[in-house]
């Protein structure tokens, strides 16, 4: 491959379009057409197609396409939007496989919507690949635009090519035989307006705002930090997001600090606003809606582990501090941080009973069963005791008749009491659950009579760490920066070039044409040198007379 | 000029496949990373049995551990737990041991199962589920196959089918 060198002496990359240094147009037609430039990038070598080589090449290329990475950012969109119309696999709820759940629900259309694996949607490889393509897209765009577009901006002249100016779209002719005086005026109006002015033999360039052209490419370089740091996510110890559930009264290991911070329960509450408490402002919306939640709080103790200890092992907990954590003030520890998100009010927590005769109503005395730890032996009254034979938290029975539980939570408690009381000192047997009491036998004398329960709310909290943010915000401001520079400032440039009487005053701007038109009005102006026109404009016209 | 760009090419596209390998490679084991995996030291743990005797894992080496998450509500659990019973006292004279830990449950609960199954091996109860946030047990049944050095040779989630995959398992960690 051979490097262009241009007439004006600088040496171009193979593939240049325009010369960096004077806008000279290489390629096909002659520097007398009349066609107007495509200015974008400077008419430089972007991703010298030509080096097409090597399978690196290929890749690199096939990459460099703004057409492939439009496309990828097209798929992306159409596949996220379809990961929406049935929700995904983590927010059904598990009563049966999601196999079988997408089908029940929704018909073959589910069916469908599993087998193509949608159910699992943001997490499957095939998405992550589009999302990383589109990372590895904008990349290799960036880079093989921003460079070439540096150099160009950096070797440019300020004597250009004529063919060069009589194509820019903004573009004039004057012929002046004395061009000094207006010269120096519009000099001094330009410097005036920002202008850095750089001059050579005669002629001018003035240009502002290139800094804007660099606004893309810093909006690319947050975007890429901002992916960066949504990868750092799956390094281990970066990101936690757990549940936890915790009872009043229970004390429990925080998920996520390596069995180093526990946590206890002392109360949770829930108030809702109350028309005869709450200030009278609330009452019309309240008696619209009813029951408005006023606070979900949980009061908890933070204790951290002292010295080590094995799983099992009970430790010795430093208290660190008491907090109530409540919606949107979590509790912050290092860098962890508990939400109130859920809870459960009453779960039973403690069931008594009382031993009476069947016939007379005769108390012999009562026990208290603690429901998540119950004892096996009761001592009642003198003579008097119960023992528990068997104990199903989540009462119901099974496909063979037999009473079983359906988890360790006691939702539904049932009980097989043996009673034995002096008349009966061999012992009664039966089966008690809430409103029902079976006796395998039959004939029992005493009973076990229900005397009252015992409950608890139980609190979900959300474990959260997650130490990516500051990346994230970091590639989002850059983003913005990026943004902001490549919209409010303009890249605007203005060549005057003095050559056998003539004046030629050419721009060009990356965007708002008008606004230079406007400037260049007003730079021009009383100086006797022409406002140049657009001619774009003028092509229009030119086009609509041929086709008229 | 040329060659170097085909290196800059090639050393710009190796470190962005290797991000997005890194990444796809995460985002797959990510279920993994905070439990207790293959070729990983088993976290030790101290829990008592229905017989108020204390089982520490580390006390264990030298032999090796059939440690077996279970729950008294858990149908694939209970079904698996004959197997074990049968094989306890074999596997034991050659040196491997079975540990059943129950999550969560009562004693009354656990001790009327086990008699109900006439359960030889040790049942200790994880109470707080300390061992279970440990091991990153989720869901249950799941069995953990550790070697005389305390290290996890395998780790079968779900149910064991059958006696025939029970033995399988145990002759991996046998001394």
């Amino acid at each position: 491959m051979n490097e262009v060198k241009c007439e004006c002496g600088h040496v171009n990359p193979h593939g240049t379009i325009l010369c960096e240094a004077c806008g000279k147009v290489f390629e096909e037609q002659s520097n007398d057409d009349k066609k107007l430039l495509d200015m974008r990038y400077e008419g430089s070598a972007r991703r010298s197609q030509t080096y097409n080589k090597t399978f690196i090449d290929k890749i690199w290329n096939f990459f460099s396409s703004v057409k492939v990475g439009v496309w990828l950012i097209v798929i992306t969109l159409v596949a996220s939007a379809l990961g929406t119309v049935l929700p995904q696999e983590m927010y059904i709820p598990p009563v049966m496989p999601a196999s079988e759940y997408y089908e029940d629900q929704y018909g073959w259309f589910g069916k469908l919507y599993y087998d193509l694996g949608f159910h699992n949607l943001y997490s499957s490889w095939w998405y992550l690949i589009l999302v990383a393509s589109i990372g590895v897209s904008l990349v290799i765009c960036s880079l093989d635009r921003v460079i070439p577009l540096y150099r160009a901006l950096k070797a440019q002249k300020v004597t250009r090519h004529d063919g060069f100016l009589k194509r820019q779209r903004v573009y004039g002719v004057t012929q002046l035989n004395n061009s000094e005086k207006p010269y120096d005026t519009i000099k001094e109006r330009l410097k005036l307006k920002r202008y850095h002015i750089r001059e050579e033999d005669g002629n001018l360039l003035a240009e502002k705002g290139r800094f804007s052209r660099w606004g893309p490419y810093v909006n690319h370089v947050g975007l890429i930090i901002f992916l960066i740091g949504c990868m750092l996510r799956f390094v281990p110890g970066m990101y936690v997001d757990q549940i936890l559930w915790i009872r009043e009264g229970e004390t429990k290991v925080i998920p996520g600090t390596d069995s180093e911070y526990f946590l206890k329960n002392e109360k949770f509450t829930v108030e809702v606003y109350d028309k005869e408490k709450d200030k009278e402002v609330f009452n019309k919306a309240l008696e619209k809606s009813g029951m408005v939640a006023k606070n979900y709080q949980s009061d908890v103790v933070l204790y951290k582990k002292k010295g080590e200890t094995v799983a099992g092992e009970e430790a010795e907990l430093e208290k660190v501090k008491d907090y109530s954590i409540q919606v949107n003030k979590p509790l912050k520890f290092e860098k962890f941080a508990l939400y109130q998100v859920d809870y459960k009010l009453n779960e039973l927590n403690k069931m008594s009973f009382k031993l009476i005769n069947k016939e007379t109503e005769k108390e012999f005395g009562s026990l208290t069963v603690d429901l998540y730890n119950p004892q096996t032996e009761y001592e009642l009254e003198p003579g008097y005791s119960v023992n528990i034979i068997s104990y199903f938290p989540d009462f119901q029975f099974g496909e063979d008749g037999k009473p079983m539980t359906k988890s360790r939570i006691p939702n539904n408690p049932a009980f097989v009491f043996e009673m034995f009381t002096p008349d009966k000192p061999e012992g009664e047997r039966s089966f008690v659950a809430i409103r029902q009491n079976i006796e395998p036998f039959g004939d029992n004398e005493y009973k076990m009579a229900f005397n009252g329960i015992e409950t608890k709310h139980v609190s979900a909290l959300t474990v959260r760490k997650d130490l990516t943010l500051w990346t994230i915000g970091i590639g989002g401001a850059i983003f913005m920066i990026g943004v902001i520079q490549g919209s409010y400032w303009n890249h605007r440039r203005i060549w005057i070039r003095r050559k056998d009487g003539e004046v030629i005053v050419a721009a060009h701007t990356n965007k708002n044409w008008f606004g230079i038109k406007k400037e260049l009005q007003v730079v021009l102006d009383g100086t006797g040198i022409e406002e140049p026109i657009d001619q774009s404009i003028d092509e229009k016209k030119v086009n609509e007379e041929k086709v008229g | 000029m040329k060659k170097q760009r085909l290196v800059m090419r090639t050393v710009i596209l190796i470190l962005l496949a290797a991000a997005v390998g890194y990444t796809l490679y995460a985002n797959f084991t990510k279920d993994e990373v905070e439990r207790v995996a293959k070729g990983k030291i088993a976290p030790d743990f101290v829990l008592t049995d229905l017989n108020g005797q204390k089982h520490r894992l580390s006390d264990y080496e030298g032999k090796g551990v059939f440690l077996n998450f279970w729950a008294t509500w858990c149908k694939p659990c209970e079904r698996e737990m004959p197997y074990m019973n049968n094989q306890y006292q074999n596997y034991k004279d050659q040196g491997v041991e079975i540990i059943a830990v129950n999550v969560a449950e009562s004693d009354v609960a656990v001790k009327e199962f086990a008699n109900r199954y006439q359960l030889q091996f040790p049942i200790v109860i994880d109470k707080d589920q300390q061992v279970m946030t440990a091991y990153g047990v989720n869901p249950l049944p799941i069995t953990f196959l550790i070697d005389k050095n305390g290290e996890v040779v395998d780790v079968h989630r779900g149910e064991i089918p059958t006696e025939e995959l029970l033995i399988e398992l145990l002759e991996k960690i046998k001394p």
